[in-house]
């Protein structure tokens, strides 16, 4: 392989190398530094002169005297079943003092489309033993739900939570995480890591972790690999794969850092103008194939910077996700866990994984009275600030009490807390039985018999 | 410039979309990696354009009308590049029907056959770019898309398969005004907004307003003859639902599948960028062949949002100057360039159809300042505003009945006076000044509570929340209710009114407003929703509640 010794510039993680011969777009290119150690980068801009070349990792110490081989194919890497319990670099090098992978097979990391055609829809109820997810905004196999929280929430405890709780009532195949972290601290990877060798879940995952301290380009591929070792588990070996990217805001900021130093032309906030295209090129690899066994399920953690769910990331990942799971600040001060507001919490796939036979036929009624409940509880709050508690209606009070106890007893949860799905529902009947009947238009008079407590209790 | 070229040695289809000197810009509709300088790059002198004919129906295409279907069998479950698969089978025989005889005349747009290819027939016409003549041969019986079928004595020989350009509007003889609606079987949408057939609608909302759910819902119910759905930059998922669905839905009408009158485009939001560009016209150009076969076909463009990111990251490429927001200056031309293609038209052949066009829009942050919002909002005249406001407490269809406004209520008036009852239109405005009042009143109630209004106010409060929580909402997931009959919503609103007349009634002959909004008959009304055969149903409830406030009445 011809090594050219003609890097004529270099700009933050970027290199610029003069070359003679054709380079392809997108192909892995490893540079030589004058001490020996190799780095990986990647083709971003070729012309008949000048190639500008992505490094992964730190560009310090590369200088002119470097050599740069272009390798001619595109970034893959290998892949194995032997991946199940290992701890990798963001760059999928052992972390963990093993051996290297041994290839199965080597996958392009950037992963092809699933064919609309060739997908089969969602419908797997996943549990995970909290309420707000389960009844209110239920995850299904295959979906991406991610979890759009601000800085110092505990969105690490609901991850590791569902993670921890998540399964399919009455199914015993074979499950695999993959969990790739994106410019995490080390105290954080410390949680995570602590808990998974606390529940033995590390057997059946893989970890990615690219550490706050490391090369923020890095972030760029570390969850194109994650995604691509999940998509061999699932679609090759046949694993249902929960796939839990952390955090995305990170991996932004370093598409931002990139598109900075190409000096593109910048988006939103800065933000570069083919993000959304980017993020989906992730987001998308997840799902189900007809005729494959396995699925990809995804879970992805954002912080949303200033909480402010109109910036571009979580607004892009709303458009893409299935639906999102916020995490609130309120909630957490007032000392709930978990602190997730379902209001403008929401599951696209929810109705296909629910009701008869899947769950219980009154799931969706219910799950709608107390978001109703809910919303118009939280509403009169604003007014008794205002007019005081007295100056309400009888339906309003009970419909401000109501919220209290929504907030109380079927959000709040201990952290080792797994209700059956069965235990959310009830609870949700209990709530909404301190509503008076006439109260309870979204949900049909059979069900109010067959469920509402008031006539529960009699039968019994 | 926009002729199609093959780049590289793996064939990659691309379009040149500018030339600037010796140089040509192309962009390409598949994954461009490992292609390096050097490789080859051959023009094939032919537009951007798509295969049109039977076997379009039941279809499900990529942004550039390759059948998914097709590339699932030549490349398996991910899309990898550098295949090509035509738009049509071009081996599969139809049995083709004449309906023109030699010596008579066809002329551009003429009907010369048909194909009865689901319960839908496809009409064959002479392609508008012909020059047309006297029928000099015609035949009968199994023929592909590529034989002739017809030769004319101008020497041109029509096939049943027409190619036409996706960026060039296909030729009609005049443009109608749009007033006849397209009824949906959403009460907001036919009840308070409607959309002629030929209209334009926009609906914009923010994530998780249930925009694609309205959307699939008008898709499924409204009563166009064909269907065609763009998910531009859609989630993959969601495309299989609607794939996996429609052939299992039937269709009101005619109770068949719905998926046998749907062309479904997917470009999914992983898939190549350019070609989400290119599918928005690939889609409408479809639109168009049916319309001039005389049918009415809805289009649906979920989302154009994603189509004008697509123009701002082509653009943005290119590096051209950025308008607004980064998204280029011909923006709002190319969308009203789009929605300038709908329309209720004479076809070349003198019959009539239409092309109504619904976009879904979706503002960054739900704010409806930004370009795209803006420009669509100045060229539709059907606005459907989603409100996550509304979702958040599950209130569906969550349109904002206060921002959302049809500019067809004029022309439609009279259809509605002929078609559901002369009593609608007044019906309509009455409950649009309820809602309206309402609005004005909650904003006193926020302040003082609602014990503090006067009497006729609280009754007020009272209808429009049963005309909020009965008439607007409607459960797309429930079967029966998905979808509402013009007369089925005639009867829901009337009880409605019956009850704020019979309310206001007795409220002047002094019960107690707390009495009034206490009332059992009118708590049954919201189940008539979810009822079959409703009509004894409402009937009994009306009566009840006529009984009730006559009890009322006595009792003072």
């Amino acid at each position: 392989m011809k090594e050219y010794r003609t890097i004529n510039k270099i700009a933050g993680p970027l290199v610029f190398v003069e070359k003679t011969e054709p380079v392809g777009y997108e192909e892995l290119v490893n540079i030589v530094q004058s001490d020996g150690t190799v780095k990986r980068g990647q083709v971003l801009d070729t012309s008949d002169e000048i190639v500008v070349v992505q490094v992964f990792e730190s560009t310090a110490g590369i200088g002119r005297d470097s050599g740069v081989r272009f390798t001619g194919e595109t970034i893959k890497m290998p892949v194995s079943k032997d991946m199940l319990g290992r701890i990798l670099s963001g760059s999928g090098k052992p972390k963990d003092g093993g051996p290297e992978i041994v290839a199965e097979k080597r996958l392009d990391i950037g992963g092809a489309a699933i064919n609309p055609y060739a997908r089969q829809s969602p419908e797997d109820f996943i549990q995970t033993g909290i309420s707000t997810i389960d009844a209110t905004n239920t995850l299904v196999r295959g979906q991406k739900l991610p979890i759009f929280s601000g800085s110092g929430l505990p969105h690490n405890e609901i991850a590791l939570q569902i993670a921890r709780q998540a399964k399919v009532p009455g199914s015993t195949e074979e499950f695999a995480v993959v969990f790739a972290a994106m410019g995490i601290t080390k105290e954080e990877e410390n949680q995570f890591m602590a808990d998974f060798e606390r529940t033995g879940a590390l057997e059946h995952a893989v970890v990615f972790l690219n550490l706050a301290d490391d090369p923020a380009v890095e972030r760029i591929i570390t969850p194109r690999l994650a995604l691509t070792t999940a998509e061999y588990l699932a679609f090759e070996l046949g694993y249902h794969v929960l796939v839990i990217l952390t955090d995305m805001t990170n991996y932004c900021e370093a598409l931002r850092q990139i598109g900075a130093a190409r000096e593109e032309v910048p988006g939103r906030r800065g933000y570069p103008g083919y993000m959304y295209t980017d993020l989906a090129s992730l987001y998308e690899r997840a799902g189900l194939i007809k005729g494959e066994k396995g699925s990809v399920t995804q879970l992805s953690i954002l912080t949303m910077p200033g909480d402010d769910i109109t910036h571009p990331i979580p607004d892009l990942s709303g458009y893409i996700t299935e639906g999102q799971i916020v995490v609130n600040r309120d909630l957490h001060r007032k000392g709930i866990y978990p602190p997730i507001n379902v209001l403008p919490s929401l599951s696209r796939l929810m109705n296909a994984g629910i009701g008869e036979g899947k769950t219980r036929e009154d799931h969706k009624k219910v799950s709608d009275q107390m978001y109703a409940g809910y919303a118009e509880g939280n509403d009169l709050r604003g007014l008794v600030a205002i007019v005081g508690k007295d100056a309400l209606s009888e339906r309003d009070q009970l419909l401000l009490e109501f919220a209290d106890l929504f907030e109380n007893r079927f959000v709040r949860q201990g952290h080792d807390e797994d209700r059956s799905i069965e235990e959310s529902l009830d609870l949700g009947w209990e709530l909404l039985s301190t509503l008076p009947e006439e109260l309870l238009v979204r949900i049909d008079r059979d069900l109010i018999r067959k469920f509402h407590p008031k006539y529960r209790s009699k039968e019994a | 410039m926009y002729d199609v070229v093959q780049v590289g040695d793996e064939q990659l289809m691309g379009e040149v979309i500018r030339i600037e000197g010796d140089k040509t810009i192309i962009q390409v509709y598949e994954n461009t990696s490992g292609i390096r300088p050097g490789e080859p790059v051959s023009n094939t002198g032919l537009s951007l354009a798509v295969e049109l004919g039977p076997g379009l129906l039941t279809s499900i295409y990529d942004g550039i009308q390759r059948p998914l279907e097709v590339l699932v069998d030549k490349m398996g479950n991910f899309i990898e590049r550098g295949v090509t698969a035509p738009g049509l089978s071009h081996d599969k025989k139809w049995d083709f029907k004449p309906l023109v005889k030699a010596g008579d005349e066809a002329a551009p747009g003429a009907i010369i056959g048909e194909v009865q290819e689901t319960n839908i027939v496809t009409r064959i016409m002479v392609p508008p770019n012909f020059r047309g003549g006297v029928v000099r041969e015609i035949k009968s019986g199994a023929f592909t898309v590529d034989e002739v079928v017809c030769t004319l004595d101008s020497g041109e020989d029509v096939k049943m398969m027409q190619v036409w350009p996706v960026r060039v509007p296909r030729p009609v003889t005049e443009k109608m005004n749009p007033d006849i609606p397209l009824v949906t079987g959403q009460r907001i949408l036919d009840g308070l907004f409607p959309v002629a057939k030929g209209g334009t609608a926009a609906i914009p909302g923010p994530f998780g307003s249930g925009k694609t759910v309205t959307q699939q819902a008008l898709a499924k119910w409204s009563d166009a003859q064909i269907v065609v759905y763009i998910g531009c930059g859609e989630r993959g998922n969601e495309m299989t639902e609607v794939l996996t669905e429609f052939p299992e839905l039937e269709d009101p009408k005619s109770g068949k599948p719905l998926m046998e009158r749907t062309v479904l485009i997917a470009n999914t939001s992983n898939m190549p960028v350019a070609a989400r560009e290119a599918s928005v016209y690939t889609g409408i150009t479809i639109a168009e062949y049916f319309r001039d076969m005389g049918y009415d076909v809805s289009l649906m463009a979920d989302s154009t949002s994603r189509w004008a990111e697509a123009m701002r990251e082509i653009s943005s490429r290119l590096e051209e100057m950025p308008g607004e927001e980064g998204y280029p200056a011909y923006l709002a031309a190319r969308l009203s360039e789009f929605y300038e293609r709908a329309g209720r038209v004479e076809t070349l052949n003198g019959d009539s159809g239409s092309v109504t066009v619904i976009g879904a829009v979706s503002p960054p942050g739900g704010d409806f300042s930004e370009p795209v919002t803006q420009n669509t909002l100045r060229i539709v005249k059907c606005f459907w505003a989603l409100d996550a406001k509304l979702s958040q407490r599950r209130h569906f269809p969550a349109i904002n009945w206060l921002n959302s406004y049809s500019l067809y209520l004029d022309t439609l008036s009279k259809w509605y006076d002929e078609n559901v009852s002369p009593e609608w239109n007044g019906l309509r405005t009455w409950a649009m000044e309820i809602l309206q009042k309402e609005a004005e009143l909650q904003e006193i109630v926020q302040l003082v509570g609602s014990d503090a209004l006067p009497d006729e106010e609280q009754v007020t409060i009272e209808v429009a929340r049963m005309l909020r929580e009965i008439f607007l909402q409607q459960n797309a997931f429930d079967p029966i209710d998905t979808y509402c009959s013009m007369e089925k919503q005639f009867d829901i609103m009337l009880a409605i009114k019956l009850y704020a007349d019979l309310a206001y009634a007795a409220l002047r002959a002094g019960v107690a407003p707390g009495r009034i909004v206490t009332i059992t008959a009118k708590n049954d009304l919201p189940q008539i929703k979810f009822t079959q055969d409703y009509k004894a149903d409402i009937e009994a409830i009306n009566k009840a509640m006529e009984a009730e406030f006559a009890k009322l009445r006595e009792a003072l």
